[in-house]
């Protein structure tokens, strides 16, 4: 009675390729020992799995016993996470020469945490979610701390490290909790026995412990404590990395659980997630101005965008929901291609140990760069969500949904907040164009391409917001 | 009064024995061995509640290779003796606390609600080894083949990051 037939593997086939690959490049790495033919063999591994999943799209099916789920909403995700993939190998890749310290590990670990994240956006499966948001998180400890006999590096990975078992305890304890109040991990299963259960509370808690741990993998406030740290002590690339990649899983696999799992006890669940939204904003845009080091500022910008993720959230029990998935996976996009581009510039201006990274170091760069501090200005932009940028349809289409499912009030913060947020993202055009300084430049050919893209994705993808969203609610059409 | 019975008091002499040793041992290393003679035990525990899988799993992964971890860490650490551990002020109230929380819980869980026990009594065959194989291989296949990956990841990261330390072994601190 196995049951599994070879359509189980063809279903995930992006999955599977990209952890066979990256089973390949272990042992090319090990005998050739050379980083820049693993970075380029990852590359081409990405680009394979981003047409196989380009192959898949429409797929509406189940794999392993219902335990994954492909269907647009995960196809989407797979792409999103397979391009942060290849823009972070571009990130790295001169990065990791200059700072002296490749290592073919390093693009292999890579390729683990995305088949990770990927395997999040599918899972259907309470222990599937598990075990993906632990394949994720792991190769993500060891490459903050990648940087070899540095303390801060080392901080940052044992910090993660450290947390992010004890947030994995409170996934675990979540989904033994509503093994034991449903008496199963499928989520269709569990929606089933929740409907037939009057006494909620023990479900309850396993989908509160389930929130908070994921809610500490994408940096919700008051889970966010380690992110400034790990962000500014990991190096660069990998912060950028981890930046896209774990929000990118951990709320695809949020969203998935909750709007499949828990609709019914969204009515008590809702002001909980109306209450983290609110902290995360409040709390990440005002500790944002107080900063000087600009990877402490993203830092802490990221989990202001955080906050603006979950705001899609507060309506998962509504019949919006649809909108909110779609405004959700938009968002999503739009700080995708903006965060990589922000962290390009970083990395273009950062010196060894740690030097370039103030903001200071930034004086001057509008008159000695004009190029590069133009690009720079456009990722603040769209941070802040001025049009004519992605940042601001990313915006525009959550708080448009979140008004439509009458949490007003909700979209108010929103808008102060981004008000609030445009204040500290001027700080660093000031520093650009308006102060005295003698910045220098590496001009590296894949970190210029990599900031290239992201401008031109910035300002492009803008003028074709409305085509895309369409495309993001096709592609969640399925999950209803 | 029948064998298991028998065999039980004996076993829960000598657990309840070895985890008081563990516990009043200043050589962190007898209270390692204790703990293993601990762990061993109520392996022989799992095989009388008819629970062999547990109990072998018990025995290599507890018994066997945790231990022969924290035996590593104790000795390369140097901390066999413990000199004057830190003391923390509301660590022993709070232990007194939660321990009379866990007393009164099993008061009530064995004297006043037998119907638990009853539920699981009847299950045969539940938890044998062929029958955790069948469902780990069948319905558990994806989970299980998530995991090794999650394994192997873990282990290349260990490698990377240990490789790097002995590139400067003068860093280590205690």
């Amino acid at each position: 009675m196995s049951g599994y037939g070879i359509e189980d593997l063809v279903y995930i086939l992006p999955i599977v390729f990209l952890l066979v690959w990256a089973l390949v490049l272990v042992l090319v790495e090990a005998f050739t020992k050379r980083p820049d033919v693993t970075m380029l063999l990852a590359a081409f591994g990405l680009l394979a799995a981003v047409t196989l999943s380009v192959i898949q799209f429409g797929t509406e099916a189940t794999a392993f016993k219902e335990m994954l789920t492909v269907d647009g909403y995960a196809v989407f995700v797979y792409m999103l996470v397979l391009a942060s993939g290849l823009l972070s190998l571009g990130l790295a890749y001169d990065y990791n020469r200059r700072m002296g310290w490749a290592r073919g590990e390093y693009y292999i670990l890579m390729l683990f945490s995305i088949a990770g994240a990927m395997l999040m956006a599918s899972a259907a499966n309470l222990i599937v979610v598990f075990l993906a948001l632990e394949l994720l998180s792991i190769p993500l400890y060891v490459m903050a701390a990648f940087v070899p006999n540095d303390a801060s590096s080392e901080e940052a990975g044992l910090k993660y490290f450290l947390l992010g078992a004890f947030a994995g305890g409170f996934v675990l304890y979540g989904v033994a909790l509503i093994y034991g109040a449903t008496g199963a991990t499928n989520l269709m299963d569990v929606v089933a026995a929740a409907l037939g259960t009057n006494s909620p509370v023990m479900l309850l808690t396993g989908a509160a412990l389930i929130l908070v741990g994921l809610g500490f993998k994408v940096a919700l406030v008051p889970f966010h404590m380690w992110t400034p740290d790990v962000y500014q002590g990991a190096p660069t690339p990998v912060t950028a990395y981890m930046a896209v990649v774990a929000k990118a899983g951990g709320f695809a696999a949020l969203f998935r659980v909750f709007i499949a799992a828990f609709p019914s006890v969204s009515a008590d669940l809702t002001p909980v997630i109306a209450t983290l939204v609110v902290l995360t904003l409040v709390v990440g845009n005002v500790a944002a101005l107080a900063q000087k080091n600009i990877k402490r500022m993203l830092a802490y910008s990221s989990i202001s965008h955080a906050g603006f993720l979950m705001m899609a959230f507060v309506t998962y029990g509504s019949a919006l929901y649809a909108d909110a998935v779609t405004s959700l996976l938009f968002y999503l996009l739009a700080f995708t291609v903006t965060s990589f581009g922000s962290w390009a510039v970083v990395i273009a201006l950062e010196k060894a140990e740690g030097k370039g990274l103030d903001f200071e170091d930034y004086a001057g760069l509008g008159k000695k760069y004009p190029m590069l501090s133009a690009a720079m200005l456009v990722f603040l932009l769209s941070f802040a969500g001025v049009p004519p940028t992605l940042g601001f349809a990313g915006k525009f289409f959550l708080f448009r949904t979140v008004l439509e499912a009458g949490y007003a009030w909700l979209a108010i913060v929103g808008v102060i907040m981004s008000l609030v947020s445009a204040f500290y993202y001027l700080r660093v055009v000031r520093f650009m164009y308006f102060e005295q300084g003698d910045p220098e430049v590496r001009s590296e050919p894949v970190l210029n391409l990599v900031t290239a893209i992201t401008v031109v994705g910035t300002i492009f993808l803008f003028l074709f917001s409305g085509p895309l969203l369409a495309w993001a609610s096709e592609a969640v059409l399925a999950l209803i | 009064m029948d064998a298991n019975l028998i065999v039980f008091i004996i076993l829960a002499v000598v657990a309840v024995g070895s985890a008081l040793g563990m516990l009043l041992n200043k050589n962190a290393v007898y209270s390692a061995l204790f703990l293993i003679l601990n762990f061993a035990t109520v392996a022989v525990l799992y095989i009388i509640l008819g629970a062999p899988f547990i109990a072998m799993t018990q025995v290599t992964v507890y018994a066997g290779a945790i231990m022969v971890l924290f035996l590593f860490v104790i000795m390369l650490l140097g901390a066999e003796e413990l000199a004057g551990a830190t003391k923390i002020d509301w660590q022993k109230p709070a232990a007194v606390v939660l321990g009379v929380l866990l007393l009164a819980e099993l008061i009530v869980v064995i004297f006043f609600r037998e119907t638990v026990f009853a539920e699981f009594a009847e299950l045969t065959d539940f938890g044998s080894p062929a029958q955790i194989g069948r469902v780990l291989f069948n319905e558990y296949l994806l989970p299980f083949e998530i995991t090794a990956f999650l394994l192997l990841a873990a282990m290349i990261g260990a490698i990377v990051i240990a490789r790097r330390v002995r590139q400067s072994p003068s860093k280590r601190e205690s």
